[in-house]
């Protein structure tokens, strides 16, 4: 009697779940969204969690109804670290999984790698990483910040509030230091810094023997005037130098050293100590005081069932990137690329320090920028805050793109939408789409 | 009963009594100008407050300055009081009263950023240049050298006839040197100008870049000549610093290259798992450090010997399940090495994590020694440069004058001769392999302090290894040793001028020519040795 009810009951359940699947494979009302990041190789440690962040938001807005009345639903994929890969998968995620919007990249290679497919198959990307600018495609939105929007306000800011005289550029030696370093070299010299004032040094990547470039660091900055480090240093190899910045006695006081590659995510397992001080650019840090930020990061915490995990700027840059393609697409009433793009475009989102991201014709976003110095715990103590800067997606500082501009509505490049009009020459060109 | 509630009236009472205290203690002006200031949250404002603080005689104003100076002064979020919250004891600040059962989320911390941080360190150096601890008057002078005015000449004349350590009189020197330089009186400057030739420090240089530059032509002169006797100095010991960078980097490349030199120049297995073998040497510390996190400071001296047994044991294991079947067929070693580092970098991604762990200095081996003001060299790099002549020494001594190093010799000179004498090859291949990838493992120690430990630990360094092994000469280890100090050194001397790219290429086009003149490296075997 006693096994027959169990048998029944379990009967029951699955039967249930059967139907619950069924109704799961017959429900074409969702909405797919692709989630493109690397979760294995060289570069899973940091997209693993924005791939995490994407399940948690997409989690959320179901939770809340999803979007015109359907479920969202996650097509998560592997690209492995590997550029072409990138390529691949989204050309599947498109023509196979026919997702609605796909959010991911990291490395700016992979960007330009997935570029073409994402234009060929008019399909939308959200780009949610700080890159070196010198873009604009119909197809991507870029919620990470542009140059203007991190590395200049912070050179700015050493300027001005450090009273900074003389500037090294220190940089791993591939695309996004080179550019940005090629522009912050071009606006310290509109700024009047004489040429002998600027050093500028590269270094392959992981490279772990700092002793000669902080050894002439240290020389360079003894020299009567105020010097900065402006590091555009990548991944593991900031670990090295900044110990050797230690042991070699130059502390923040002396020679403080901006960064843009370091973030919570980056700090949290290493050895802190010697990098207290030191400061970092970026649109978002998790120690801002604010409701909406601490709301965001007790979700995270129970999304990921671990308080010991900390947010940083790319996660903010999904967060803002998914709110505003959902409200463009409730706007829109369609999730077709075209209509949701144009629907984008002047549309706002409070951001999590209390400001607000305002969609730009360019595809870039409104950002305040904030400039926090490293603590023991590997948090960041805010100590300069900008109003919103609308990102630049050509800069002004590099002679070939200072005519150009990007507009998707067409107002100021004659009517016809364009990503790279030329304001001289009042042509469009170089990309696919005019 | 009745004695109970009259000590709680009691204790009611002293409570009452300290509050009142406490109340009266805040409306000492300054507390509240300070705490009103510091209350705009602008660092000018903090700046402000700071100076009125530093201005205060009340002995509770510089522990406040300290603890601003430190983030750990606090401000209440309701009423505005200031207090300092360190690790397990809370004061108020005003009043220096232990503060029991607050709320941590009820205060402010006060921001402060480095152009403060510096501020208040001046501020306080102002303070403390009396102190009785000799550091403290150091660190207080130092602090003052960038910013002394002649006005305070009577001060630190007076400072430096009452003091007796020789360090801080130094200081105090100077800082009447610079005082002067900065004063209106042009035979003080001379004089100062004298005095000064020579001398190091930065802001002594820096001080006669801009007068060599002055409206006054016999100033001008005067700063020019002692700048140009400072220059040559500093030139000459730039060179020297360069040097030391070089044959630490070269200590470097002995240390990993050096196991590599017994198991590649000695067995002349071609071992691709060899920089693997180093990643679990730097794994061993990291784990003995998580045994013993107390002792941070003596976990190298117990991470060494567990490194060598560690990578010795795996180095055994691996020739005696692999290699021993495979000798004398090199290519088929090179291909079946090149997948056993790629399993071991796999198992530590698994087992351990794929991310970097964390790998901490023992303070011994923090900071820098410091010669002279622009020559300081750096701790943990002389220990190491110490260290891999030490492993160099031992392991020399090991192959000349012990059983097995014998045997070792003979075996790879002629191993059908020593087995016909009784020697055991199979067990000397398998203890020799064993020894290599041991002192791997102990490289891997010295390595897990300077760099990144993950896992490709390992293959950032096994290029470097067998470029070394091959430049020095095959099967002799003064020839590693020679090759991989000389490497470093022409590394970083090329390092200026070149770039940290360029260098490392120029260097492995050297090699390359070297190689194609001198097949045999540096030192090449001779004789039967040299087998062909």
């Amino acid at each position: 009697m006693l096994l027959n009810k169990r048998l029944k009951q379990s009967l029951l359940t699955l039967g249930l779940s059967f139907t619950m699947i069924g109704s799961a494979y017959a429900a074409d009302d969702t909405i797919k969204v692709g989630v493109l990041h690397s979760l294995s190789g060289t570069m899973a440690i940091s997209e693993t969690t924005l791939k995490d962040t994407m399940l948690m938001l997409i989690d959320e807005q179901n939770k809340k109804g999803g979007v015109l009345g359907k479920k969202l639903e996650a097509v998560v994929v592997d690209p492995a670290s590997n550029w072409p890969l990138f390529a691949e998968k989204a050309r599947d995620l498109i023509e196979k999984d026919k997702v609605a919007v796909t959010f991911g990249c990291w490395t700016s290679v992979s960007r330009k790698s997935v570029l073409p497919v994402f234009e060929e198959k008019n399909s939308l990307l959200f780009y949610p990483v700080q890159y070196e600018g010198e873009e604009s495609s119909k197809n991507v939105f870029y919620t990470g910040a542009a140059p203007n929007q991190q590395a200049i306000p912070a050179v700015d800011y050493l300027m001005k509030d450090l009273e900074v005289k003389r500037w090294v550029l220190a940089g791993t030696d591939y695309v996004y230091p080179r550019t940005t370093n090629k522009i912050l070299e071009a606006y310290l010299k509109a700024k009047g810094v004489d040429e002998k004032d600027i050093m500028i040094n590269y270094t392959p990547f992981g490279h772990s023997d700092w002793q000669s470039i902080v050894a002439d660091i240290k020389k360079f900055g003894s020299e009567g005037k105020k010097t900065a480090v402006v590091s555009t240093i990548n991944g593991d190899a900031n670990v090295p130098f900044y110990k050797e910045l230690g042991n070699q006695g130059i502390t923040a006081e002396t020679i403080p050293v901006v960064a843009f590659s370091v973030g919570e995510e980056e700090l949290s397992g290493i050895d802190t100590k010697p990098l207290v001080g030191h400061l970092a650019a970026w649109n978002y840090f998790m120690s801002v005081d604010t409701t909406a930020n601490k709301e965001f990061i007790t979700k995270w915490h129970e999304f990921i069932k671990s308080d010991k995990r900390v947010t940083n700027d790319p996660m903010e840059a999904h967060y803002l990137g998914f709110n505003l393609w959902v409200k463009a697409v409730e706007k829109a009433g369609t999730t077709e690329t075209d209509k949701v793009e144009q629907a984008m475009i002047g549309l706002e989102f409070p951001n999590l320090t209390g400001g607000t991201a305002k969609v730009l014709p360019n595809h870039h976003l409104t950002k305040p920028v904030l400039i926090g110095e490293i603590q023991e715990n590997g948090q960041f103590e805010v100590v300069s805050k900008t109003p919103e800067i609308a990102g630049d997606a050509w800069s002004d500082f590099l002679p070939d793109s200072k005519p150009l501009v990007a507009d998707w509505t067409g107002k100021e490049t004659d009517g016809k939408p364009c990503g790279n009009y030329n304001t001289e020459t009042k042509k469009c060109s170089g990309q696919k789409y005019e | 009963m009745l004695a109970k509630s009259r000590a709680r009236i009691g204790v009611a009472l002293i409570l009452l009594f300290f509050s009142i205290a406490a109340v009266w203690a805040e409306t000492d002006p300054t507390w509240n100008q300070a705490s009103s200031l510091f209350k705009q949250a602008s660092f000018d404002k903090t700046r402000e407050a700071a100076d009125l603080l530093a201005a205060s005689s009340d002995p509770q104003a510089p522990l406040a300055l300290k603890a601003l100076l430190e983030g750990q002064l606090y401000q209440h979020k309701q009423n505005d009081s200031l207090a300092v919250l360190a690790d397990g004891n809370s004061l108020d600040a005003s009043t220096g009263q232990a503060l029991s059962a607050l709320n941590k989320d009820d205060y402010r911390k006060i921001p402060i950023n480095n152009t403060l941080r510096k501020y208040l360190r001046s501020k306080l150096g102002g303070l403390s240049l009396s102190s009785s601890d000799p550091k403290v008057r150091l660190a207080s002078t130092i602090g003052l050298l960038e910013t002394v005015t002649p006005e305070q000449l009577p001060q630190l004349q007076d400072l430096l006839s009452k003091e007796t350590d020789s360090q801080v009189k130094d200081a105090l020197y100077l800082a009447i040197q610079l005082a002067s330089l900065n004063s209106s009186d042009k035979a003080s400057k001379l004089s100062a100008l004298n005095a000064l030739e020579g001398n190091l420090n930065p802001i002594v240089r820096n001080k006669l870049t801009i007068l060599s530059s002055d409206a006054d032509s016999e100033i001008a002169k005067a700063a020019q000549t002692t700048l140009r006797s400072i220059e040559n100095k500093v030139a000459l010991n730039g060179q020297l610093e360069t040097l030391f960078f070089g044959l630490s980097l070269g200590s470097v490349l002995v240390l990993a290259a050096i196991g590599l030199a017994i198991t590649f120049g000695v067995m002349g297995v071609i071992n691709m798992a060899h920089g693997e073998l180093i990643m679990l040497g730097a794994y061993t510390t990291y784990f003995i450090q998580k045994l013993m996190p107390n002792y941070l400071d003596y976990s190298l001296f117990l991470a060494i010997p567990a490194a060598f047994v560690v990578s010795g044991l795996m180095g055994i294991l691996i020739e005696r399940s692999v290699i021993r079947h495979l000798y004398g067929r090199p290519l088929e070693t090179l291909l079946a090495t090149f997948g056993i580092s790629l399993i071991l970098q796999q198992l530590v991604r698994t087992v351990v994590s794929p991310q970097n762990v964390p790998v901490s200095n023992p303070s011994w081996m923090s900071g820098s020694l410091e010669i002279n003001s622009v020559l300081s060299l750096t701790y943990n790099r002389l220990y190491i440069l110490a260290f891999s002549l030490l492993v160099f020494a031992i392991l020399y001594f090991v192959l000349r004058n012990t059983n097995l190093g014998l045997q070792v010799r003979a075996v790879s000179q002629n191993r059908a001769m020593a087995r016909a004498m009784g020697v055991r090859s199979a067990r000397v291949d398998a203890l020799t392999f064993g020894l290599g990838s041991g002192i791997a493992g102990v490289a891997g120690v010295a390595l897990s302090q300077l760099t990144n430990v993950g896992p490709n630990l390992g293959q950032s360094y096994i290029i470097d290894s067998f470029m070394v092994v091959v430049f020095g000469g095959v099967g002799n280890l003064w020839g590693t040793l020679v090759a991989g100090l000389s490497l470093g050194v022409i590394n970083k001397f090329l390092e200026p001028w070149a770039g940290a790219v360029l260098a490392k290429i120029l260097v492995l086009v050297f090699i390359i020519l070297f190689i194609q003149k001198r097949p045999r490296g540096l030192f090449p075997q001779k004789g039967r040795a040299a087998g062909d």
